[in-house]
């Protein structure tokens, strides 16, 4: 048995609306998972019914063997981190930190020590007496976390933490996160629209679409072999091109572009992806284009063409010499292929 | 925004002119009038007047009924702040709380506000006419209700009057501040606290000082001053001159007794006590505050 099990999750809102549908999971313990969508997917729905902020229309979650359905939020063991940190804003740092704790009738000096050894681990010691309000985004963010850890909960839940943090206090907020899981080595969950946060700090990605989990895998297996169209785009930067076509014995055709897939498929509405890094430029390629625009990134550069009709990008060293308006040559290996079905949307 | 310039030196006083007009007519005239009359007695057909120093304050000091207005008027204020602020914030908290028909409650109890208080006065005569009251009968089963002699029954008629439609504006202004509260943060509270009457008093009643310390100062001057056409359509004062505010006696004293000099002196009493109120409140109460 899992550590927290979602099974049949469903959520509907007074209004109608299905956030979430007949949605399974299962989390062992200790494993850093990451929910990823667009907004309005569910994923933060999903995230509070776990929390217990929010009602479950049907199905069962349990946390450590426990079914925790109708278990009151504070009597969980959960604690959650919010976008916007939620600090109490009338409380000191110090008494933000141990109202959990206080609420839950531990001793004073245990709470002392507690806030003090956490406040010192996130580097926040010097600031126990200030108020939220004179703190910086990142300290209030650092703040939010010490609230969550300092309670020494069974599971984190981390509601798009980063996201109101300038980018380069992201970068390190989420190395910081990620180091802090693996030394606690405390389940956590971790939702983000972002695919580069997923990418990154999830042990396994969740991937969300429309309420439905698309797919569930380790980064790896979710950024090499996505299981459907949508997570095919939704993962990877730049976005993977997809190329509608008809497939017939085998051969892809893209307009005048024919690809040899090196098997017998026959689907009408196909769509093949190539990921533009998978798109090898050489003087030796077997299908020719001219390049539309190039975006130069410093080490890398992404050049954007189109074949019949179609637009696609691919990426490359700068240091290969090619202007905008040039033509060039590409080959597309078969082994990099991923083949969707249209109607379905599933990978073949 | 572009500074609009105008050529002529005197076309700016000309749009002034409306708006100082009623400041002159309604405020500043009568502010040097009332200060007139506190020093002078005049007699009561207006045939002549003359200065009398401070002799008017004296005589007001010395007048009992002065001290039986002060001392209702505190009462009554420090009672209808209580009152008020407390049902109105019960109420704002309950109604925030709904699911359905938020805004059926919401309009019900803002209703009350829009009603003058002459009119609220008007409406509690029928609840506790004797003949046919509803709450002076309940009162009358419980205890036998008397508010024309009993001063304590008097009080509670006047409070109850002044008081329904306060708390509307009480209503309002709690719904409002509980609404800014930012709603992570009492789903923050409620990973951390489970009992909902703790959370209140610990995270949303801080959260709301802001609005409590602005009603204290709206309340007490509602009732220093604007129930007025409450006290004049429902006991008039009685029993005695036990329900009379500072304001009602002013108003009685200067139109009713013609004694101007009188009025005039407790006007201006009373602005020393609103003045000391308020510098007091500023003092001692907003320091605790929190402001977001």
């Amino acid at each position: 048995m899992s550590f927290l099990e979602l099974q049949n999750i469903t959520k509907i809102y007074p209004n109608g609306t299905k956030a979430v549908n007949e949605t399974s999971l299962n989390i062992d313990n200790g494993e850093f998972v990451v929910f990823v969508g667009p907004s309005g997917c569910g994923k933060s729905t999903l995230l509070r019914m776990i929390a217990g902020l929010e009602d479950i229309t049907s199905g069962e979650i349990s946390l450590d063997g426990n079914i925790i359905n109708n278990i009151d939020p504070s009597e969980r063991d959960v604690a959650m981190v919010f976008q916007n940190y939620a600090l109490y804003p009338h409380m000191s740092v110090f008494n933000n930190m141990s109202y959990g704790l206080k609420n839950r009738g531990i001793s004073k000096d245990e709470i002392k020590n507690k806030v003090n050894d956490v406040a010192k681990l996130l580097e926040i010691d010097q600031l126990l007496i200030r108020k939220p309000s004179v703190l910086s985004g990142g300290q209030r963010q650092r703040v939010a976390m010490g609230r969550a850890i300092v309670r020494n909960p069974k599971i984190f839940l981390f509601d798009e933490p980063l996201s109101n943090l300038d980018a380069k206090l992201r970068n390190q907020m989420r190395l910081e996160i990620k180091k802090l899981q693996r030394q606690m080595g405390v389940t956590s969950i971790f939702v983000t629209h972002d695919q580069t946060e997923a990418m990154t700090l999830g042990d396994r990605i969740v991937v969300i679409n429309n309420g439905v989990v698309e797919q569930v895998g380790t980064p790896k297996e979710i950024y090499s072999k996505p299981n459907t169209k949508f997570v095919a785009e939704f993962i990877g930067s730049p976005q993977m091109n997809l190329f509608q076509c008809k497939i017939e014995n085998g051969f892809a055709k893209i307009s005048d572009m024919q690809i040899n897939l090196n098997n017998s498929l026959n689907i009408q509405d196909a769509c093949i992806g190539v990921r533009p890094d998978d798109i090898l430029i050489s003087d030796q390629g077997e299908y020719s284009s001219s390049a539309n625009l190039v975006e130069y990134l410093g080490s890398d550069m992404i050049i954007y063409s189109s074949v019949g009709g179609q637009e696609f990008s691919c990426k490359l060293s700068s240091k290969i010499n090619l202007k905008a308006g040039d033509n060039f040559k590409f080959n597309i290996s078969p082994s990099v292929l991923h083949i969707f079905d249209n109607t379905s949307g599933q990978r073949v | 925004m572009k500074k609009v310039q105008f050529k002529s030196s005197y076309s700016q006083y000309i749009f002034l002119a409306p708006q100082l007009l009623i400041l002159l007519i309604f405020l500043y005239w009568p502010i040097i009038q009332t200060f007139r009359d506190a020093f002078t007695i005049q007699d009561a057909f207006g045939f002549g007047s003359y200065f009398a120093g401070f002799d008017n304050f004296l005589f007001v000091f010395s007048d009992p009924s002065y001290y039986t207005a002060f001392k209702f008027t505190i009462i009554y204020s420090f009672v209808i702040t209580l009152i008020t602020g407390s049902i109105g914030l019960l109420l704002a908290v309950q109604a925030n709380k709904v699911l359905h028909g938020k805004n059926v409650y919401k309009t019900l109890l803002i209703w009350p506000y829009a009603i003058a208080p002459a009119v609220v006065g008007v409406m509690a005569n029928y609840f506790f006419s004797e003949r046919y009251g509803l709450l002076h009968h309940l009162f009358n089963n419980l205890w036998g209700f008397n508010w024309y002699e009993d001063v304590f029954d008097a009080y509670i008629y006047v409070i109850i009057a002044g008081s329904w439609k306060q708390i509307s504006a009480n209503f309002i202004f709690f719904l409002a501040g509980l609404q800014a509260i930012q709603k992570t943060v009492i789903e923050a509270s409620i990973i951390d606290c489970k009992s909902n009457i703790r959370r209140f008093w610990t995270i949303t009643f801080p959260l709301l000082m802001p609005t409590t310390f602005f009603l204290i100062i709206i309340n007490i001057t509602y009732a220093f001053f604007d129930t007025f056409g409450i006290i004049d359509t429902t006991t008039i004062g009685a029993p005695g001159s036990e329900t009379k505010t500072l304001v009602y006696k002013a108003y009685i004293d200067g139109f009713k007794g013609l004694d101007l000099g009188s009025a005039g002196a407790q006007s201006i009493l009373m602005m020393i006590i609103v003045l000391i109120i308020t510098i007091f409140q500023f003092r001692y109460i907003e320091g605790k505050i929190h402001y977001n």
